[in-house]
């Protein structure tokens, strides 16, 4: 098993450095400019233009560009965003528990409605329940986030004036009051994400569940006598929540990613917010560091999946 | 008018025999307007009267939270480095200067005791200098006080090419010299006449010495307060979070009476325009948003919800398509529109006539911008002094057709005019931007019904306005027929928004398309007029060589204006904010309260 780990670590190694260089490549061949709102202000004089691009290397050719990064990146500097002389690893931080507040909390909610409803359509299948859950499931995949989320707040902010619209971070009560603004304004986000999420998962919960539960052993528990709660609890969903596990595990880095759309319509400040402003304003620093983060957490979220796997299902074995 | 005539009415005024308002008021009847007045006014030795500003709380504080919500965020907070309006507001929250522009295009004082004027001895006659006095007892957020010396430094560490302060174009030619504790003295090297630039709006904002001086040239932006700025304004640094969030709260020792009336201040960021308005209009949970880029009639629709209004301001923000003079086809020395060459159908007059007569202004304004445009036939459309009346526009597709005919371009098989071998098509460029694509869908219906056959391409903003020299999309490259965007005018003077067009500042491969004159449009008279106008000290004949120059360009359609474009906000109703269409929407602050 050590073996295993130690050699998938040592193959990440090289993978992540070729994600990077493409990266990186990407970006600098993109066209575009951290300096383009200079271009029309007739007070800027065109050498202060070129003097900027001069100071931040702009003007470097690429692979002496990508060498610094690189250096710079072993060294723990994640450089800093051209658009607001901050350093990177503090915009990310700062951003970092929002992104898990809203985003994580969607997770949970998508699986605490996608189990119980996928267990249940499973162990009724074609049922009245089971038809309207596929129907709902198939609606809610179907309709996209931007499209839920405005929705969402034409109902909730501006008929029913329940829900505030604006996500912001500084909320100014204490104690149970901060709370429940915090639970108020994350309420829609999180049911917009969290709603769309559980629309997939119930789908794949419910025929991991079916597969399991026509083997003989499901009918051995029965027949020994064992009530339908605790054959579905204890027999069924044990092997049945092995690939809805793994799947899981590899869907956590998307929630560091954030969800791009859902924060520009509740202007949450994620990770995914970042990303694009930093991406519309060339700011490459930024969109470096997100992107080589992200990806080193898919590289180490797949190896956990993997063990994962290997770890509850003995018939797997890891070589 | 008579010169003569002309001066003894501003005697009387400076002697108070004439009253001031009737004054304008005749002036307003011979076709020039309030600004322009009292520029004259100015010059002419009178005070240039502050405008009353409408303030009624009569005391500090107490009026709770005051939220804005910018639908781009603010990234930095030097107002030196702040390239768009987004950055300049957010700094200006902190940072003063010796004056801004109010709504009439009057300087209101802000850091400077009075207004310079020839009368109290600030401006002197030759218009080669002007001596700001300071306010005294002014003193920045840490406690230290504001000094002549902080104007001096000010003007060292954006003059220095080191630190690529993007104000520098507003300070290169003039020298600041203290001349005591709160007296400054800007000399300018040659006569000028729009004094007022320097010290003055957003990149007038002064930086305290005692915090910069260490950080000046190179090592300027490593400066830590580059991210927690320490200012003179009337809210105090909280936290800034980029992008996101900024928060500030009330200075108690702010120079002015009864400022600021909010207690706490807060600027949210991110999102789009429509979601703003929705948030100050419709919800209520905001109290401004700036910068409406939003079709009115989705703003008709959202000021159903009652909880707030739509603001406009009138300035001289420019709307136009753009004429290439030069072939965007033809490659010369690996250059594109090369000044080497000229434009095979946009070189005829009637040609671009013809064009001029096909753009529907009364639909687009109809259809898209609403309240947010006004018509218009000028290049120059603001302050009113500026404005010429000796142009006019049409929308005709006959007069059009007629046009093209008699200048020999016949419609072919295909029904596209062609003339000598050349077909008339025309490549159509502009930003990505609603508002912007339905003008071309409409243009390009015009133009077709005329015979001419249109390509419309449009490029991602922040690619299209880049300086990037390799990139072959940008406006100033300009590989195409012609291209649409607008210019704002950021001062209520014409001077900078026409020299743009002087012949010498052609964009080429060689000045690597830095040059200001993207379509390449060279005329000799407009040159004259425009050199004149630098140094021409008497208002009457400086804003006559500007109207000269505009109607040049009409004369030769060098542009098709289509639409001045107007400042539009979204402010709840109970909020009295302070907007201008010559300052930022920030510029005047500390006088925004509340009224129930």
């Amino acid at each position: 098993m050590s073996q295993y780990i130690l050699r998938r670590l040592l193959i990440a190694i090289p993978s992540l450095l070729g994600i990077s260089l493409v990266l990186f490549v990407v970006l600098s061949l993109a066209p575009g400019d951290p300096f383009s709102e200079l271009a029309t202000n007739p007070n800027v004089p065109p050498e202060v233009r070129l003097a900027l691009r001069a100071k931040f290397g702009l003007d470097d050719p690429i692979y002496l560009r990508y060498l610094h990064w690189l250096v710079a990146m072993a060294q723990g500097d994640w450089g800093f965003s051209f658009a607001s002389r901050m350093n990177v690893d503090t915009l990310i931080l700062q951003r970092l528990p929002t992104t898990l507040y809203v985003i994580g909390s969607s997770q949970l909610l998508a699986l605490l409605i996608a189990i119980p409803v996928g267990v249940y359509a499973a162990t009724r299948p074609y049922s009245v329940f089971d038809q309207v859950a596929n129907t709902l499931a198939f609606i809610g995949f179907s309709l996209p986030t931007f499209f839920t989320g405005i929705l969402f707040i034409l109902i909730f902010s501006v008929k029913l004036d329940w829900l505030p619209f604006v996500y912001t971070t500084d909320i100014k009560a204490t104690g149970t009051a901060w709370l429940g603004e915090q639970i108020r304004q994350a309420i829609m986000p999180v049911m917009v994400l969290g709603l769309f999420q559980a629309a997939s998962m119930t789908r794949f919960v419910r025929s991991a569940v079916l597969d399991v539960i026509r083997l003989d052993y499901v009918t051995t528990a029965r027949s020994k006598g064992l009530g339908q709660a605790r054959v579905i609890v204890r027999h069924v969903m044990r092997n049945a929540m092995i690939p809805v596990v793994t799947l899981i595990a590899l869907q956590i880095p998307a929630v560091f990613g954030g969800a791009i759309v859902t924060e520009q319509i509740f202007r949450i400040p994620g990770i995914g917010s970042l990303l694009i402003s930093s991406i519309l304003a060339n700011d490459t620093p930024v969109v470096m560091a997100v992107t080589f983060v992200f990806a080193c957490l898919v590289v180490l979220f797949n190896l956990i999946a993997d063990l994962l796997y290997g770890w509850l299902d003995p018939r797997i074995s890891l070589r | 008018m008579l010169d003569n005539e002309l001066r003894t009415m501003i005697d009387g005024v400076k002697d108070g025999r004439v009253d001031r308002r009737a004054f304008i008021a005749r002036m307003i009847g011979l076709g020039l307007t309030a600004p322009m007045a009292t520029q004259l006014l100015a010059v002419g030795g009178v005070a240039m009267a502050q405008s009353p500003s409408p303030y009624k709380p009569t005391k500090r504080g107490g009026g709770g939270a005051l939220k804005l919500l910018w639908w781009q965020g603010p990234t930095l907070l030097n107002p030196h480095f702040a390239t768009g309006t987004k950055d300049q507001d957010a700094s200006r929250i902190f940072y003063e200067p010796f004056a801004s522009w109010d709504v009439d295009g009057n300087l209101n004082a802000i850091l400077a005791a009075e207004i310079p004027s020839i009368q109290n001895g600030g401006l002197s006659a030759d218009a080669k200098s002007v001596t700001w006095k300071l306010k005294p007892g002014v003193k920045w957020h840490d406690g230290k006080p504001f000094t002549a010396d902080d104007a001096v430094f000010t003007w060292q560490y954006v003059t220095d090419p080191a630190t690529a302060a993007v104000s520098v174009g507003v300070y290169r030619d003039l020298t600041v010299e203290k001349v005591d504790d709160l007296t400054v003295r800007v000399l300018f090297d040659k006569p000028t006449p729009f004094w007022a630039n320097a010290f003055v709006g957003a990149y007038g904002c002064l930086l305290p010495k005692h915090l910069f001086a260490d950080y000046k040239g190179d090592k300027s932006r490593d400066a830590p307060n580059n991210l927690k700025p320490v200012g003179t304004g009337p809210y105090k640094f909280l936290e800034f979070k980029p992008s996101d969030l900024i928060r500030a709260e009330l200075n108690p020792d702010y120079h002015m009476p009864n400022r600021p009336y909010f207690d706490t201040f807060e600027l949210k960021g991110g999102g789009d325009a429509v979601s703003a308005a929705r948030a100050i209009i419709q919800t209520g949970e905001y109290d401004y948003a700036w910068n409406m880029q939003v079709e009115d009639e989705v703003l008709l629709r959202l000021e159903k919800g009652g909880k707030g209004r739509t603001i406009y301001a009138v300035g001289g923000d420019i709307e136009f398509i753009a004429l290439n003079s030069t072939d965007p086809n033809t490659e010369v020395d690996g250059e594109r529109s090369s000044m080497k060459t000229r434009h095979p159908l946009l070189s005829d007059p009637a040609v671009r006539k013809a064009l001029a007569l096909l753009v529907d202004r009364e639909a687009i304004k109809k259809v898209i911008y609403g309240r947010a445009g006004r018509v218009t036939a000028n290049y120059l459309n603001g302050p009113d002094k500026f404005v010429s009346r000796n142009t006019s526009w049409e929308f005709s597709v006959e007069k059009a057709a007629k046009l093209l005919d008699e200048a020999g371009w016949k419609p072919g098989a295909d029904g596209i005019r062609e003339k000598d071998g050349k077909k008339l098509k025309l490549l159509y460029q502009t930003s990505t931007n609603g508002p912007r694509q339905k003008t071309q869908a409409i243009v390009k219906q015009a133009f077709q019904k005329a015979g001419i056959d249109v390509e419309l391409k449009s490029v991602v903003a922040s690619v299209f306005f880049s300086s990037d020299v390799a990139n072959p999309d940008t406006y100033a490259h300009f590989y195409a027929d012609i291209e649409m965007f607008q210019i704002p005018m950021t001062q209520p003077d014409p001077a900078q928004h026409m020299r743009r067009y002087h012949s010498r500042f052609v964009a080429t491969k060689e000045n690597k398309w830095q040059g200001t004159n993207f379509p390449r449009w060279v005329n000799a008279d407009y040159d004259a007029a425009v050199d004149a106008a630098e140094n021409e000290t008497d208002p009457l004949k400086r804003a006559a060589l500007y109207i000269k120059c505009n109607d040049l360009m009409w004369q030769d359609t060098a542009f098709i204006p289509v639409m001045h474009r107007v400042k539009v906000g979204a402010s709840a109703n109970t909020l009295r904010p302070v907007m201008s269409g010559w300052a930022n929407d920030l510029d005047n602050l500390q006088d925004w309260y509340r009224e129930e």
